[in-house]
């Protein structure tokens, strides 16, 4: 019987997934439904015998059996560009094996980091996690080794690892396919996170957006509960905050608050759920720890990477590219090989105009700089930020006053409230692009009045409206608590900054009539 | 409304014991009545010894829970960057037209489908690479 293997990712499925594995399993196929290997771009794909045809439909399905079906074949999967010039540790198995199946999981290695670091103990995984160099795959860069390290030496008789999977960054979902397509990996990883700081009890906080992820993952929790234990570990929802992907703000909603940002310190290393020791970290973080504790797995980690961002980073090609999908590599790769060579450029076939990376948070940046290379402190010097590893790219099509009016609004939309360069500035932040875009403000008749001393008689220019909105964002970005209103600014800030055309309005403003 | 109190003591009871049990109380009582209205609130804020503003703080905080049921079938359309890229405000027009009054278009903030928008969910069915006339049938279908 011939095993044909298809993604069961939730990208494959909305692409047609299921319908082509019933008609494969109608004409008499083994199916097996695997992980996405990450070639978004060929979803859904088939594989047979290794060999791979994208973008199938079921009309395609006889004349693959046939032998047939030239057109859409891509040859040997592994060979093909996309996956052989990547260097998969997280995503190792991406592809290869059906994410519930404990068995598949076992037979690649599962479970090993986890057997070696009960037998070396909590102080030797804390050491080898720091030597690895692995730092928070969330966004912020924090070494992973060190915050476990503080959890570790706090002491507490209850203790939690938490692992953030609220990706509501648009243009990442590499949580998303490390969930649903390797989801013991991750368990492993908490589970291993929960020996090293003495930690039994983990939450995964997965937001509501992601039905397959949440349905994958209590799947694979009842099925090696007995492996992981003493550790137990749960699955919570979120309700549709982005604002819930802080770590604060996660570890209140876990507790069944309202979402609001927590002032630090106290660190959540020290007072974090219910006020107990807490180690949180992103799903890559944790998904990247049961390879570290593999004999040798820290000291090849460290080997990766340039400077101090050590390892491989899953790097999402998204938005307008033509090969898009998920890309794992060690850092040091530059922004015009992601985009051009891997990416292929715009789906479009237009030029490339911008790329975001990092999500909505993220600094738009121009190409004329796509020589930065990935790296936590390269890109924090060129005032930009890695982020969770996404990248969206936009054609010359894009409006980027519009882009940067959007990330205003997001930010009003989404901010949980607790602090006001956030709450209030996000508002204002959209009002002052607006009167940007239209070119300045006159004075309301409320302004003009004679009572008014104080009000501008003549109206703001556009120049004066910019430098409004440049000392906006400076008070949002210094200002805020988190990372919401604090890096608003960059994808705001860069699109004025590169791209001041798109922001220029029709005439200079009226001068103010009633004086 | 006793069955509804019922109900509502029922998730109440399957959660107790758990850490932190709002938000999943919440998610079941949005689930089995399309929304947490006052009486809800009331209800889960005595089941779990809480003020009931307390409850609605929480409740009023998420953009999964509503106060009001809408009886109309969703369909969520994702209109964050990574779609925006890929053009799905050049559709809204089109989905508005055809959603009319009779569907409630929901727009979600990224569903992780973000290198083959324009995407979009109805219940837990995905789909992505939409064009107008894929999105407008999805729409059309929805019940």
């Amino acid at each position: 019987m011939t095993l044909v293997r298809i993604s069961d990712d939730a990208l494959a499925r909305a692409l047609g997934a299921d319908e082509l594995a019933d008609a494969f399993a109608g004409k008499g196929c083994e199916v097996h439904r695997v992980s996405s290997w990450g070639m978004h771009w060929l979803e859904p794909l088939v594989e047979i015998g290794g060999i791979g045809w994208g973008r199938v439909t079921s009309e395609d399905v006889d004349d693959i059996l046939a032998g047939a079906g030239d057109e859409i074949c891509i040859g040997p999967i592994e060979a093909h560009p996309f996956i052989a010039r990547q260097q998969r540790l997280t995503f190792a198995r991406a592809g290869k094996t059906r994410p519930t199946s404990l068995e598949d999981y076992e037979a690649t290695g599962g479970w090993q980091g986890l057997m070696r670091a009960r037998q070396i103990g909590g102080e030797a995984i804390v050491e080898e996690v720091t030597r690895s160099g692995l730092r928070g795959r969330g966004g912020a860069g924090f070494p992973a080794g060190i915050k476990w390290k503080t959890v570790a030496s706090t002491p507490g008789e209850q203790k939690y690892v938490v692992c953030n999977a609220d990706e509501g960054d648009s243009g990442t979902f590499a949580d998303r396919m490390v969930m649903e397509g390797d989801p013991f990996q991750l368990i492993e990883g908490m589970a291993i996170a929960g020996e090293a700081v003495g930690a039994d009890q983990g939450y995964i906080y997965v937001r509501s957006e992601y039905p397959d992820a949440i349905r994958k993952l209590d799947e694979a929790l009842a099925k090696c509960a007995h492996i992981i234990a003493p550790f137990r570990c749960e699955v919570r929802v979120g309700a549709g905050a982005y604002v819930c992907g802080e770590e604060t703000s996660l570890l209140n909603s876990l507790e069944g608050k309202r979402g609001e940002v927590r002032a630090k310190p106290p660190l959540p290393a020290i007072e974090g759920l219910f006020g107990k020791p807490t180690v949180v970290n992103n799903v890559l973080t944790l998904a990247a720890v049961p390879h570290i504790l593999t004999e040798g797995g820290a000291s090849l980690y460290d080997s990766l990477g340039i400077e101090r961002s050590k390892g491989t980073m899953p790097i999402q090609l998204a938005g307008n590219i033509r090969r898009g999908g998920l890309f794992e590599t060690a850092f040091g790769v530059t922004l015009r090989e992601l985009v051009e060579d891997i990416g292929g450029g715009t789906e479009s076939g237009r030029p490339v105009k911008a790329v975001q990376v990092g999500g909505p948070l993220g600094a738009y940046i121009h190409p004329d700089q796509f020589c930065i290379r990935f790296d936590y402190e390269e890109y924090t010097a060129a005032d930009a930020l890695i982020g969770h590893g996404g990248i969206t790219v936009f054609d010359d099509s894009a409006d980027m006053g519009a882009m940067a009016r959007f990330a205003m609004e997001f930010c009003a939309a989404e901010s949980c409230g607790k602090c006001t360069p956030c709450r209030i500035g996000a508002v204002r932040g959209v009002e002052v692009i607006d009167r940007i875009r239209a070119g300045g403000r006159t004075p309301d008749p409320v302004e003009r009045m004679p009572v008014m001393h104080n009000a501008p008689r003549h109206g703001r220019s556009q120049e004066q409206e910019i430098a409004l909105l440049t000392d906006l964002c400076e008070t949002m970005k210094f200002g805020s608590l988190c990372a919401l209103g604090g890096f608003t600014p960059y994808p705001v800030m860069s699109a004025l900054k590169h791209w001041p055309e798109d922001f220029v309005g029709p005439a200079e403003p009226q001068a103010e009539a009633a004086e | 409304m006793s069955t509804k109190s019922e109900k509502i003591g029922e998730i109440i009871a399957h959660h107790h014991g758990r850490e932190g049990p709002l938000l999943p109380i919440l998610h079941d009582v949005q689930a089995e009545f399309g929304c947490v209205d006052e009486d809800a609130e009331v209800l889960i804020a005595k089941g779990l010894n809480l003020s009931r503003a307390d409850v609605h703080g929480v409740v009023s905080f998420y953009h999964d829970f509503s106060d009001k049921a809408d009886g109309r079938p969703v369909v969520q359309v994702c209109r964050a960057e990574a779609c925006k890229a890929r053009g799905v405000e050049a559709l809204m027009a089109g989905a508005q037209a055809a959603a009319g009054e009779r569907v409630k278009l929901h727009t979600v903030y990224c569903l992780g489908l973000c290198s083959a928008g324009p995407a979009a969910r109805v219940g837990d069915k995905l789909h992505a690479r939409l064009d107008g006339p894929a999105l407008e049938k999805i729409i059309e279908t929805v019940s």
